[in-house]
């Protein structure tokens, strides 16, 4: 059992598991993070922008000025946002059988794997992750190809140059790997691709494994997969939560008796706990709207958003915010908004009761019934017109590099009356903001991860007792700003077992059993003999049938007849010949009764020898040996055919056959 | 007994005697409860039942009470004769017996009828079946305890075996009964001790009367034998005993079995440690072992050195409430308290960075640092020790000098260790920060000695760093609401401190830089979606005003600040506690804004006459009382201040907030209006400068009377009369009591002393139907009704005249009394309870009293 590690990054997690001849991909995420090194694409010509001076080398050499720019100490790359994709070295992914994808997070480097990898299996999904997803990448696309960029920077890839570069460019990983994003149509054929799934459901992959994906409570369809055979469970836990928000709760009691855990999603700052975060994100949020300032949030447009926008609905009025309108601008704000309250099944029980009461289980559908809550999907049209000030505006991308949010950026942040409140725990927001110095408006880091932290985690590993934990090493250590916080890591016994980028695992766990069916008819046909109390054997003469992983014994073929024409059957070249079947034998033989057996029949100079494994019955007239050992018995003469076979016979005698 | 006091007790007899109804009633209860048949009365009448018999018997220790009621003694006799009594009827007659058995003259008459062996002798139920229940044995062990007042009680329970059943009873299963069993072997020992001995016991001449002899005996065996119960049933017995008696022949005792005890604390096989500490803290406090020079103080000292810091603290902290103790007691019961405190330093700061609170040689922290490094016991120690320290703190006189600072820096420790934001620098450390990351049990207890120490001197280089961690805790979203109230609490009583008088340059640069920090947290906290975040914020901002609206820096930075505004916004706060609060908090910071004299309001969206508007319209439309209550409290704090005479008239004010407040439903709101209305009449009294008012100028009689005149007028102006004489009649009885108080206090205004008299002329003279028709109402409405629609009568009471012949002629003092005596006096009585009994059991047809 082996586990191919492709991304480094422990919450976008990309993994390939080869068990019992099946190679699983668990998720596929992207790492986002390298578009923090771009510089924001405007969608409207920013003067600010424009002027940024070109990079210059330490020795005066201006070659690079075109392609890297400078902003308050900061160099980016001036060019179209590029990603930095799972390892596609580390295994030929044409042979990846299946694709399990945990949650809509964790599939953004779908199309690249399926399009170009020479990807031919299947993609499994809940139908929530796959439609909130879609919506996902509709966006990113929409954001990037709307402002189309003349030129593409390729020179500071160099690795000479990169050398030069500040930090940090400089260190960035693999960059001759990243890639500008894909196209629509390469969304489609990847989408294509996938098969739905629901909770509990029982997949079975070529007959050898059986997948399960369970409910993980941290989005609407997340899931955790199970991986399992007859005698061997994996489970695959990503982006998990046990805090009561709006998707189904997640199942826990499933992941028992698992051989190896797979662990990776948990929260990316676990010192932030989600209540008290949202708490900050409202008391920020009022605080500005009543100091007549603007709020910007930087989101995702699913996910936490819904969970804002039900905590705004109860407090709204009680902040007396009833009058600030709430914009939500998003190619996909109003496929987003209507989709959450459609998934009735996959929603906690408390959401789902709603569905038979005349009322949507989100209450932003009041929000928007009422007015308070408009959504766009973009700065462009409508929104123009009905824009108001102050107001609260949610839009993407949190990177803010790419999206509506860097209009937002550009128009709001020269005022130190407005706020951007950063709650997608995903990016840094000190990186973020970096091509956006010198800033006026006010910043509020309130990131809501709700994934689970790492005292849920052990209670959870207690819970279900796995038998191997395998996660990023990011979770083996606290983390690197808080070295002392040594609460903040994974502490089970054994301890886990961790992985990097581009790392190949040898999972501990051997396989030692297989499952194999007996046909009734040959089962019927045996005769068990009980040799101790309470254990009976019988033999078995079988044929063994393999196809698609399952293993069958079948009856053995009669006899073959005599030919009854010239022409041989074809069949009969598969079946290999039967020779007639010799019994088994067990039992011991007391040598003194054998020699008395023996004089009986008339050898009358026996001579018996002890070795150490048995005895060695001496037959001196005829030249003979009896070798009596533990489990074998032998009979040396020389060329009496006869006399072995008389021996044989007194031997057999002493055992039983069956 | 001197004359005084046999007066006092024939009074009392004759106050509690048995009446000639209850007399009456008393056969019919008794055969009622000695039915079989009749349902059981519930326990509590039956505990009044107790209750009554103790008090008739308290003061009348004759016979005649079982003579003249022999129902008493028959209700025994069934009850006895019964098959199977009830238990709690078997409870009730085994107390009632005793009850009646503690003078010796009835003893003698219930032994006569031989009721007593067959109640607490071998043959009584102490024997039967029903001796499983609890409640027979407790009721046993109460009636022996009652009984045991007098040598021939005392010679029944020793002859009788009743002793050995005590002690059997101490290891009762029910706790009640083990509990009750060793008080009544202490209660024994002393009485036998007490009325036994002849001449001062003494360890050389140690002659104990029998049935003490047999109890210290048990003792001593108890203490020597290998049974841990029994030498926890001993100590419990001593600790009780030395709690309660304080007499000399305890030391003998003590004397006796010493020894025994101090091998306690050394031997690791008797699990008795846990039991030391408190009888050692009770001997403490008995003067009989506070002599310095004793062998005991050497023990309490053994015992702060043997017993586990968990055990030792409650020891070490009583020891130190001790006057008179020893100073190296003392040292040593602080080491206990201060080592957890001074590994939690250690484990924090850098080795030598700081000296820790104690000496090294003196103290051996491994146990504390073992207990600190488990997770199960980490938590409680601290909590522990930290409520001990907060107890010390608290106290005005600390006898030993606690090492402030450096205590302070070790809150501060254990402070950021629950938050994480303390990188420990050792093994200890990294393992304690572990355990204690987010709890908050910790987090509460040490912000509330943080806030005790406040009071205390010597800290004063820590300030900076100590406000680092409070606003930490304010800012983090992290803090739960509980533990953000607490922080809230000890920020306050820091900032106050920082107000002092002799404040520096840079400490004033200081101070204010925290001010500005604070207010930007409470703006942040003041929009928290929480409410109980936001209530708690309100709080803290009134008591800052309260304490430092005097300090310009205070001022300035609160005003240059968002709070005032967003206090004002929390006026229309959907919560009512927060409603409430802003209300309060709106009114204190009036102090500030409207009231000030220079009334620096910027950017608010109420000006002075707003805010009072605001006010009054939640005082009249609130739905909720707590808003309404912290308005009309604002107001009177106002008022009580001199501020409204600033606002318009104050005669207006009070007028227009009576009328909105007399029609309320909630009576706490009624009763503010009436503080209002009193502090309304006292102002107005002293301002007009009658002689009654201590500060005001002596004026002539002439004066007086024009000025009387004058304030009477201004009262009728602002109606004051209507509501209060209405008030009188209100169904809830405070404020008839409070608006009586007023009235008489009027009344003495108007009519100084002796005029009542003099004016009689206006009594003689008929009072007109009006005033007659309010004395009648009043006479009724006192009792019941409530006080009819106003004016329906033809009272005007704007009317000065009639107002002035209202308050002399309707009979106030009556209607005080009456408003005080207490509204279940009725079915408080004997009577009332006797009839109730019966009732219960269906045997009175009519049943005239209430009872609730």
């Amino acid at each position: 059992m082996k586990l191919y590690c492709l991304s480094g990054h422990p919450t976008l997690p990309c993994n390939v598991l080869k068990f019992k001849s099946t190679t699983i991909m668990l998720d596929c995420g992207l790492d986002m993070t390298s578009t923090l090194n771009f510089l924001p694409l405007p969608l409207v010509q920013s003067p600010r922008l424009s002027k940024l001076p070109g990079w210059v080398l330490k020795d005066g050499s201006t070659f690079l000025d075109k392609e890297l720019k400078e902003c308050s100490g900061h160099v980016f790359v001036d060019s179209v946002p590029e990603f930095c994709l799972p390892e596609t070295e580390l295994l030929d992914l044409s042979t990846v059988d299946v694709i399990l994808i945990s949650n809509y997070h964790c599939m953004m480097a779908l199309p690249y794997i399926t399009e170009y990898t020479g990807f031919t299996g299947t993609v499994y999904a809940t139908e929530p992750t796959v439609q909130i997803g879609r919506l996902l990448m509709e966006e990113l696309v929409n954001s990037i190809e709307r402002v189309p960029k003349a030129q593409s920077a390729s020179m500071w890839k160099n690795k000479e140059v990169q050398r030069l570069l500040p930090a940090p460019l400089k260190d960035a990983v693999e960059v001759s790997m990243w890639r500008k994003c894909y196209t629509m149509p390469e969304v489609n054929a990847a989408l294509s691709k996938i098969q739905l799934v629901g909770y509990s459901q029982k997949i079975e992959l070529f007959g050898a494994v059986q997948v399960t994906p369970l409910s993980s409570g941290y989005a609407l369809g997340s899931s955790n997969w199970i991986i399992q055979s007859h005698y061997e469970k994996v489970s695959y836990v990503s982006g998990s939560s046990l805090l009561t928000t709006h998707p189904q709760p997640m199942d826990q009691a499933s992941l028992k008796n698992s051989d190896v855990l797979i662990l990776t999603g948990l929260t990316q700052i676990p010192t932030a706990n989600p209540d008290g975060m949202v708490g900050e994100f409202c008391s920020n949020l009022a605080m500005t709207v009543r100091n007549g300032g603007n709020v910007l949030v930087p989101c995702y447009p699913s996910g936490v958003i819904y969970d804002l926008l039900e905590c705004l609905y109860q407090y709204i009025d009680s902040a007396g915010l009833s009058n600030v309108p709430f914009y939500f601008i998003s190619p996909v704000a109003n496929s987003s908004l209507e989709f959450s309250q459609i998934f009735a099944e996959w929603l906690c029980h408390n959401k789902q009761t709603k569905v038979y009461l005349p009322e949507p289980p989100f209450p932003h559908a009041e929000l928007i019934q009422t007015n308070k809550l408009k959504h766009y999907p973009s700065i462009h049209g409508d929104f123009s017109n009905d824009f108001k000030q102050p107001c609260v505006v949610f839009t993407g991308h949190p990177s803010l590099r790419f999206g509506d949010v860097v209009h937002f950026m550009e128009l709001w942040g020269k005022s130190s009356l407005n706020t951007v409140i950063f709650t997608e725990p995903d990016f840094s927001y000190l990186d973020a903001l970096a091509p956006y110095q010198p800033l006026a408006m006010k910043c509020v880091y309130c990131p809501i991860d709700t994934r689970l932290n790492f005292i849920q985690v052990s209670k959870l590993l207690k819970e279900v007792q796995p038998l191997h934990v395998v996660c990023p090493e990011q979770y083996t250590q606290p983390p690197p700003t808080q070295s002392h916080r040594t609460d903040l890591m994974i502490d089970c016994q054994p301890p886990p077992m961790s992985y990097r980028r581009a790392e190949v695992l040898t999972l501990p766990y051997k396989r030692r059993y297989e499952k194999i069916e007996i046909m009734p008819e040959l089962a019927d046909s045996l005769v068990p003999l009980e040799i101790k109390p309470g254990i009976s054997l019988a033999t078995v003469s079988a044929v063994l049938h393999t196809k698609d992983n399952k293993h069958v014994l079948q009856l053995p073929p009669k006899p073959p007849q005599p030919p009854t024409s010239k022409k041989r059957k074809r069949v009969s070249d598969d079946v290999p010949e039967c020779k007639p079947l010799k019994p088994l034998l067990s039992g011991s033989i007391p040598v003194d009764q054998f020699v008395q057996t023996l004089e009986k029949h008339g050898f009358s100079d026996v001579k018996v020898e002890d070795t150490a494994k048995g005895h060695i019955v001496l037959l001196q007239e005829a030249e003979t040996l009896i070798q009596i050992e533990e489990d074998s018995t032998h009979i040396i003469c020389d060329n009496d055919e006869p006399l072995r076979v008389k021996l044989r016979d007194l031997v057999l005698k002493f055992l039983q056959k069956f | 007994m001197s004359l005084r006091e046999s007066w006092f007790i024939a009074r009392a007899r004759h106050r509690f005697a048995m009446t000639p109804e209850c007399a009456l009633l008393l056969p019919g209860v008794c055969a009622a409860l000695a039915d079989p048949r009749q349902p059981c009365s519930d326990d509590t009448c039956l505990e009044k039942l107790l209750d009554w018999f103790r008090v008739l018997t308290r003061f009348d220790p004759t016979v005649n009470l079982v003579q003249d009621n022999p129902c008493l003694t028959e209700l025994i006799t069934s009850v006895l004769a019964l098959p199977e009594p009830s238990p709690s009827i078997l409870s009730f007659t085994l107390r009632l017996a005793g009850i009646l058995a503690a003078s010796e003259t009835r003893f003698q008459h219930l032994q006569q009828e031989q009721l007593l062996l067959r109640l607490f002798g071998r043959d009584g139920p102490l024997n039967s079946a029903l001796w499983e229940d609890a409640s027979v044995r407790s009721g046993w062990v109460a009636g022996v305890h009652s009984m045991v007042h007098h040598q021939p009680a005392l010679r029944f329970l020793c002859n009788g075996g009743g002793i050995d059943v005590i002690f059997t009873l101490q290891g009762d299963p029910s706790l009640f009964v083990a509990s009750a069993a060793s008080q009544l072997l202490v209660h024994v020992l002393t009485f036998s001790v007490e009325s036994e001995t002849t001449k001062p016991l003494s360890t050389t001449d140690c002659d104990w009367p029998a049935c003490a002899q047999m109890i210290i005996k048990h003792i001593e065996d108890s203490l020597q034998s290998s049974s841990a119960s029994h030498i926890e049933q001993s100590l419990k017995l001593l600790t009780g005993l030395f709690d309660s008696c304080r007499a000399m022949w305890t030391k003998v005792l003590w004397l006796c079995i010493a020894k025994q005890i101090k091998s306690f604390l050394t031997e690791e096989t008797v699990q008795a440690q846990h039991m030391l500490a408190n009888l050692l803290l009770k001997m403490a406090w008995s003067p009989v072992f506070s002599d310095t020079e004793g062998s005991f103080w050497a023990l309490v000292t053994s015992a702060l050195e043997h017993l586990t810091p968990v055990q030792a603290g409650p020891l070490a902290v009583g020891v130190l409430r001790l006057y008179k103790c020893p100073q190296d007691v003392r040292m040593q019961a602080l080491t206990v308290l201060l080592q957890p405190m001074d590994c939690i330093l250690r484990a924090a700061s850098q080795p030598l960075e700081y000296a820790g609170l104690l000496d090294e040689s003196v103290s051996d922290p491994t146990t504390v640092e073992s207990l600190l490094s488990s997770k199960s016991s980490c938590a409680s120690l601290l909590c522990q020790t930290l409520a001990h320290l907060e107890q010390l703190l608290s106290l005005i006189h600390l006898h030993v000098d606690l090492p402030y600072a450096s205590l302070l820096r070790s809150l501060m420790a254990i402070l950021q260790f629950c938050n994480g934001f303390l990188s420990p620098a050792s093994p200890l450390g990294s393992t304690i920060s572990r355990i204690l990351i987010n709890c908050l049990r910790v987090q509460k207890s040490a912000l509330d000695v943080l806030a005790a120490l406040s009071e205390r001197k010597g800290c004063d280089a820590l300030i900076g760093s100590l406000f680092d961690v409070l606003l930490a805790y304010l800012e983090s979203p992290n803090t739960s609401p509980t533990v953000l109230k607490k922080a809230f609490q000890a920020t306050s009583k820091w900032l106050v401190r920082l107000q002092g008088p002799s404040c520096s340059n840079s400490q004033r640069q200081q101070t204010e830089k925290i001010l500005e920090d604070v207010f930007l947290v409470l703006q942040k906290r003041l929009c928290s979606p929480s409410w109980e975040v936001r209530d708690s914020s309100l709080e803290f901002l009134t008591v800052l005003i309260k304490y430092l609206r005097d300090q310009d820096e205070f001022r300035q930075s609160l005003l240059s600040s968002e709070v005032p505004r967003l206090t004002e916004n929390l006026l229309e706060d959907p919560e009512s506690y927060v409603r409430a609060s802003a209300v309060t908090a709106v009114g204190h910071l009036a102090f500030i804004t409207y009231f000030a004299p220079e009334s620096p309001v910027v950017g608010s969206q109420y000006n002075k006459e707003n805010t009072v508007a605001k006010l009054q319209e939640i005082l009249s439309t609130d739905s909720e009382g707590f808003p309404r209550r912290a308005v009309i409290n604002i107001f009177t704090k106002w008022l009580r201040q001199g501020c409204t005479g600033q606002l318009e008239d104050t005669e207006q004010f009070v007028s227009r907030v009576i009328q909105i407040v007399e029609h309320d439903l909630d009576w706490e709101v009624r009763l503010g209006g009436l503080e209002l209305v009193e502090v309304f009449c006292s102002k107005t009294i002293c301002q007009l400068g009658h002689p009654t008012c201590p500060y005001a100028p002596v004026l002539s009689t002439v004066t007086s009377s024009i000025h009387q005149n004058e304030s009477l007028q201004i009262f009728c102006r602002a109606k004051l009369f209507g509501f209060l004489f209405r008030s009188l009649c209100d169904c809830d009885k405070p404020l008839g009591q409070r608006a009586c108080d007023i009235l008489l206090c009027l009344k003495s205004n108007f009519y100084p002393f002796g005029t009542v008299e003099d004016s009689q002329g206006i009594e003689d003279s008929p009072p007109g139907p009006s005033i007659a028709w309010l004395q009648r109402t009043l006479r009724q409405g006192s009792l019941a009704q409530n006080f009819p629609t106003e004016g329906g009568n033809g009272v005007d009471f704007q009317d000065p005249e009639s107002m002035m012949l209202a308050l002399g002629t309707v009979g106030l003092e009556d209607l005080h009394d009456e408003l005080n005596r207490c509204s279940d006096h009725v079915e408080k009585s004997p009577q009332s309870l006797l009839r109730d009994i019966l009732a219960t059991v269906g045997t009175v047809e009519e049943n005239e009293a209430d009872c609730y």
